[in-house]
């Protein structure tokens, strides 16, 4: 058998340095010592796959797992998760958790001054289709104060939590909404180097997405690791 | 067709509500008990205070050091029911605990064997990009000869090999300073 063909490696700046001082949380938890590279081995191209049985329909409508419908002005985000060569990622969890309309999270930790939704709890998961695609009904998340800095405030944003096909797929990210002015002062969303990296975090109003008489559509597409195109010696 | 993969964001504080639904701290709840292995350990921050926001996540092989996917093509025979994946955050005094099997050898590069290892990715506020890390079994015959643990600075190896203690192995990580736990550039 033929060693393992590895994934990709990122393309310096596409993704965050672990020791960012803007966002002041990375100074006591990044590295300080150099990280050891580390060979793609069976260990690293194979992960949990997870089917349907760990997704129920309830989990996609975020604004339908209570007995009243929650408050704020309600979207539709979808959009194709792909791999770094194009194809399709079909068939992979999509874990997603966010604030409610008033930017408040349901956790014992969130301590912003703003009403909680008895109608939301802000978490939702869903499988790609076959074309790797996703879909889940919410609300639009508030922005909300944290004390990273004077005056700090977070784009209104949702978290993605993916899978893929190995560990080494394994990407959780923060999508943003166009036209935040927000995002220029964010430095979690300014931890990517990379400016163009760093814009495909923000999402695309969408008219396809969109329902009418319904709800605004916005489209979020994922890229994950992509295995690399060297080509592997044939085993026999 | 040539992408670039999605930037990476942190968890935040607050991942418990989207991740809780798929926490699981005994990844072989079918195995027999004596096989089983309880590993525990605490996350400690640069200045030494306890991590109560993180979450870890661990990917291994079964019992005869075979991957639950379609991409292991050892022959070797699958555990019905074990997948190999775990989740578990950290509570206020930064411990996590999860229970497990011992995976047996999986092939590493050009073919040497690996000796058995937990792959583990530790996500938590601060972190942009979550971390890569291995846990190693004390004791274990194998290390020496291990082809990943011999690209580590021999006096940095001992942080990915778990401690026996009375109740189990022991496991700690240490985001930074002296003993600093080893990362991978994964």
């Amino acid at each position: 058998m033929a060693d393992v063909a590895g994934y990709r490696r990122p393309p310096r700046g596409t993704q965050p340095e672990y020791l960012h001082p803007p966002y002041a949380s990375t100074r006591k938890r990044a590295p300080t010592q150099p990280l050891v590279l580390l060979p793609h081995t069976l260990s690293e191209v194979t992960g949990p796959l997870f089917g349907d049985d760990h997704v129920r329909v309830e989990d996609g409508d975020l604004t339908r797992q209570h007995d009243g419908e929650p408050l704020g002005e309600r979207i539709i985000v979808g959009g194709q998760v792909l791999d770094e060569n194009g194809r399709p990622v079909p068939q992979t969890l999509v874990e997603i958790w966010q604030c409610n309309a008033a930017g408040r999270y349901r956790h014992k930790n969130d301590a912003h001054d703003a009403p909680l939704d008895p109608n939301f709890s802000g978490a939702g998961r869903v499988l790609t289709d076959k074309d790797g695609r996703y879909r889940f009904v919410t609300i639009k998340p508030g922005a909300y104060p944290w004390r990273n800095h004077q005056n700090a405030w977070r784009p209104a944003h949702i978290h993605l939590s993916l899978f893929g096909r190995a560990f080494v797929t394994r990407l959780v990210t923060q999508m943003y909404f166009p036209g935040d002015p927000l995002l220029p002062h964010d430095p979690i969303f300014n931890g990517t180097a990379n400016e163009k990296a760093r814009n495909r975090l923000v999402a695309d109003f969408d008219w396809d997405t969109t329902v009418p008489e319904h709800a605004l559509g916005y489209r979020f597409d994922i890229v994950l690791r992509g295995r690399d195109a060297t080509p592997m010696e044939k085993s026999r | 067709m040539s992408l670039t993969a999605t930037a990476s964001q942190t968890v935040g504080p607050f991942y418990r509500i989207g991740m809780e639904a798929l926490y699981v701290a005994d990844l072989a709840p079918a195995a027999a008990p004596a096989d089983k292995i309880a590993i525990a350990g605490r996350v400690i921050d640069g200045e030494g205070n306890p991590v109560n926001d993180a979450v870890l996540e661990i990917w291994q092989a079964n019992a005869v050091g075979k991957y639950a996917h379609p991409d292991d093509a050892q022959t070797k025979p699958l555990t019905p029911g074990f997948i190999g994946f775990g989740r578990v955050p950290t509570g206020d005094d930064g411990m996590f605990r999860f229970t497990t099997i011992k995976p047996g050898s999986v092939p590493g590069p050009r073919h040497m064997p690996q000796a058995p290892h937990l792959a583990v990715a530790i996500f938590m506020r601060g972190l942009l990009l979550h971390l890569v890390t291995r846990i190693y079994f004390p004791g274990e015959a194998q290390n020496a000869d291990d082809p990943i643990l011999k690209l580590v600075p021999a006096g940095r190896r001992h942080t990915l090999i778990a401690r026996e203690t009375a109740k189990g192995l022991e496991w700690n990580v240490i985001l930074q300073g002296e003993n600093e736990t080893v990362f991978f550039d994964c």
